[in-house]
């Protein structure tokens, strides 16, 4: 899918976002995957409730950060699609 | 030296099964009932892998739901927060069994298919095997399972992966895993019956490629090489005592399922020693890690950081030496060895099965 402001992202139906106490860090879990997630990741991830648009979801981000970060969160959400474990719901 | 966090343990409770494929991954001198661990003995193991930094659980076999206490090891992964797959041949996957097994927090099945057609599937199987696989997998979806098939592809399969691919969509699949065979052990003993043709194994390619665009997005298809025609091997589970670890039901914990074959090596039980012990410490761990233990040509080559110089078990298995390049590799001077392997593709087709031997006609 080719990700824009008016997509609404949400995790693959089989994809779980969990934080582990071992690591300290976020991570997405799905069949046989697992994906180590960063701060940034994890609070791209953590607004994707197949509600939000990704526009939504900048703005949220911008609010806390104080930054334009449109083109990260297209960029990150893009990837995670690519590999189909977020999806347009 | 530094150590990863493990993310994967696979849990094999057991070697029983009620089927018999001749490409079977377990080893050929199996486990008895009486040797496997017992509900608490897996319980400990579970609790130390997620110490550890395991996320991802496989609850593996053998057929796993030969044992009763699937569902209590299941609800104890659960509260751990492992994500948990049952690999189940769906024998024994009756509706209350998976309706159980949902209530105790399980999230993954993966259900193996033996082919699309019946007679050739039970054929390999060993045994009659579709009907209650077609049950399992209903249950599976009616209760919301994340659900995965798997099907082990080899000469007699091969030409109808188009088939298979098409009966896995109809079953509504999320994930379909192809996987080419890979030889050890049972697979190893069954090779020249299994190995594909290359014109076999050229056109399956296509049709895999073809289906994986098709189905993007409905279910996702991976598709295993078959590494025997593939001009590099495989770097197996990311490196040997990286990411992956596997324990035996009688306790003898390894750091990829072919390792037994291994006989140089010892392994560690989780009967004697803590999990984290073996990972860190064990000298069957140890002993391939990093690149010290690497000879020519993966030693000065710029691949090594890329396949880890493939699989030490195969190395094992087919030179001896576990330490070698895997002949799979066209940079080993053994591997001559494995173009000699692919003419056993023109051969007949007799199967040695698991606990019994038996003979088929050429499909």
């Amino acid at each position: 899918m080719d990700l824009t402001g008016a997509t609404v992202p949400v995790l693959w139906r089989l994809a779980r976002l969990d934080f582990d106490p071992v690591r300290q860090r976020h991570v997405l879990l799905y069949p046989e995957g697992t994906v180590l997630l960063n701060d940034s990741g994890a609070a791209i991830l953590q607004l994707c409730d197949g509600h939000r648009t990704v526009s939504e979801i900048a703005r949220i981000l911008q609010e806390r950060y104080g930054s334009d970060v449109t083109a990260d969160v297209v960029e990150y959400l893009s990837g995670l699609a690519e590999r189909e474990l977020v999806r347009d719901a | 030296m530094t150590r990863n966090h493990p993310t994967t343990l696979v849990a094999e409770l057991t070697h029983r099964c009620p089927l018999h494929c001749p490409y079977c991954s377990n080893p050929l001198e199996m486990n008895r009932a009486d040797e496997e661990l017992s509900t608490d003995d897996w319980k400990r193991v579970l609790s130390q892998a997620r110490e550890l930094g395991v996320l991802q659980l496989g609850l593996s076999g053998g057929e796993p739901l030969v044992r009763k206490d699937v569902e209590e090891l299941a609800a104890h992964a659960h509260r751990l927060g492992l994500y948990t797959t049952l690999v189940t041949s769906g024998l024994g996957l009756t509706r209350s069994r998976a309706e159980k097994l949902r209530e105790a927090g399980l999230e993954h099945v993966q259900i193996s298919l033996q082919d699309s057609d019946v007679e050739t599937a039970e054929r390999i199987a060993g045994a009659a095997s579709v009907k209650q696989k077609e049950a399992a997998v209903a249950s599976v979806r009616e209760l919301g399972f994340a659900f995965s098939i798997n099907v082990v592809l080899h000469r007699a399969n091969l030409d109808r992966i188009g088939e298979i691919i098409e009966l896995a969509g109809s079953l509504g699949a999320d994930r379909l895993e192809l996987a080419n065979t890979q030889y050890y052990g049972w697979a190893l003993a069954n090779r020249a019956a299994l190995m594909p043709t290359r014109e076999q194994v050229v056109a399956a390619d296509r049709v895999a490629l073809e289906a994986m665009a098709r189905y993007r997005g409905r279910m996702q298809v991976l598709y295993v090489l078959p590494d025997y025609y593939e001009e590099y091997p495989k770097p197996c589970y990311g490196g040997w005592g990286k990411h992956y670890l596997l324990v035996m039901p009688d306790g003898r914990t390894l750091p990829c399922h072919g390792a037994t074959h291994i006989t140089t090596l010892a392994f560690d039980s989780v009967r004697h020693r803590s999990l984290q012990w073996i990972w860190a410490e064990s000298p069957a761990f140890e002993a391939f890690r990093g690149e010290e233990w690497m000879q020519e040509p993966c030693r000065s080559c710029p691949r090594k950081a890329i396949d880890f110089g493939g699989c030490r078990c195969q190395a094992f298995a087919l030179t001896g030496d576990a330490a070698s390049t895997d002949p799979v590799c066209r940079l080993s001077p053994r591997h001559a060895l494995v173009e000699e392997a692919l003419n056993d593709a023109a051969g007949p087709v007799t199967y040695r099965y698991r606990d019994l031997v038996m003979h088929s006609p050429r499909p």
